[in-house]
């Protein structure tokens, strides 16, 4: 059964969000240096954060297809970084309003948090077109892996660079010698991240779901209907999940006497 | 019980910064809805495909009971 524990999780990520939403607005105090403008970060951060964990989950997606080569883990790890990238994109975004209220411009190039994040959206930006340009499937799945595990391991590494650089104007929201954030902040943060990912899971979990079906129409369509009445496969960016294995009497009957002995 | 939460809450302050912070969480509220309008459409069509099939299994349904009851005669 495709989908299975959605409904529950739609609910947990719109209370998380409700939450979120009501306790920056009503219990995190106002930040002393920022103002009110402080405010965009309990978005912005948490996505931010999830942008890049999702990256790598995506090249540990791509690690475990390349050892098991069931194409579950390709489209797991297509689906975390098509979502990954939709949550870098709100990041840029809500990253650039608060750069334009805070600093009067909506993007500066010697910021190396910003442009950092921004070279991990370009990187992966060029994941979908390369899969795109590979026609056989298992081909196009093997190379997309290999792909994903090179750009996943990129992202600790760009995020340790830009960390330890000196020079830098960014603010460190997980401060680590300034002392953090007050309780309240860190209350609402926590929560926001927690948000943020019941949000990035909901719309894999959605993602998913939708391409299993769709799939299983397609095959449902050609036992009904006959070979014809299936359009054949256009080239595609997204992972091919192939005919769904026979079950029942036909697949007793397709299978070898020693694999049904086993 | 909304109003009553709005007149209990701190009063925002919504000078030159609240735009800008409307503008950010706008923005994400406005991502996620596409992205679901996106995902309805998807649906719809599923939605539409699989009614196709229900038409096609109750057309050979109705054929082969028809046959059967020719068969009987």
């Amino acid at each position: 059964m495709y989908g299975k524990g959605l409904r529950a999780l739609s609910l947990a990520t719109f209370a998380a969000l409700t939450a979120t939403f009501a306790l920056v607005f009503f219990y995190a105090p106002l930040d002393a240096d920022q103002g009110f403008i402080q405010k965009i970060f309990y978005v912005h951060v948490p996505v931010a954060i999830v942008t890049l964990c999702a990256y790598v989950l995506g090249a540990v997606f791509a690690i475990l297809h390349l050892r098991t080569r069931e194409r579950r883990w390709d489209l797991r790890s297509y689906v975390a970084i098509h979502i990954a990238l939709i949550f870098n994109v709100l990041g840029l975004l809500t990253g650039a309003i608060w750069a334009k209220a805070s600093w009067g411009h909506w993007w500066v190039w010697d910021e190396p948090t910003l442009v950092s994040y921004l070279i991990v959206f370009l990187l992966f930006a060029t994941y979908q077109p390369l899969r795109f340009s590979i026609e056989d499937p298992e081909r196009q799945a093997r190379y997309a892996s290999v792909f994903a595990i090179m750009a996943g391991a990129f992202v600790p590494l760009n995020f340790i660079a830009v960390r330890a650089a000196t020079a830098y104007v960014h603010p460190r929201v997980l401060a680590t010698s300034e002392g953090g954030m007050p309780g309240q902040m860190a209350l609402t943060f926590l929560i926001a991240i927690v948000a943020m990912t019941l949000l990035f899971a909901l719309l894999c979990s959605y993602e998913i779901a939708a391409k299993q079906t769709r799939w299983q129409l397609r095959a449902l369509r050609r036992r009904l209907l006959g070979g014809d009445a299936v359009a054949p496969l256009g080239r595609s960016a997204a992972p091919s999940l192939g005919e769904p294995a026979p079950r029942g009497p036909a697949a007793r009957a397709s299978r070898s006497p020693a694999e049904v002995a086993s | 019980m909304i109003a009553a939460v709005i007149a209990a809450a701190p009063a925002l302050p919504l000078d030159e910064a609240g735009k800008y912070v409307a503008a950010a969480f706008v923005v994400f509220v406005a991502v996620i809805v596409i992205y679901v309008a996106i995902m309805a459409t998807k649906l719809q069509r599923m939605s539409r495909e699989l009614h196709e099939l229900n038409a096609a299994v109750e057309a050979r349904e109705r054929g082969e009971a028809a046959r059967a009851e020719a068969a009987k005669r």
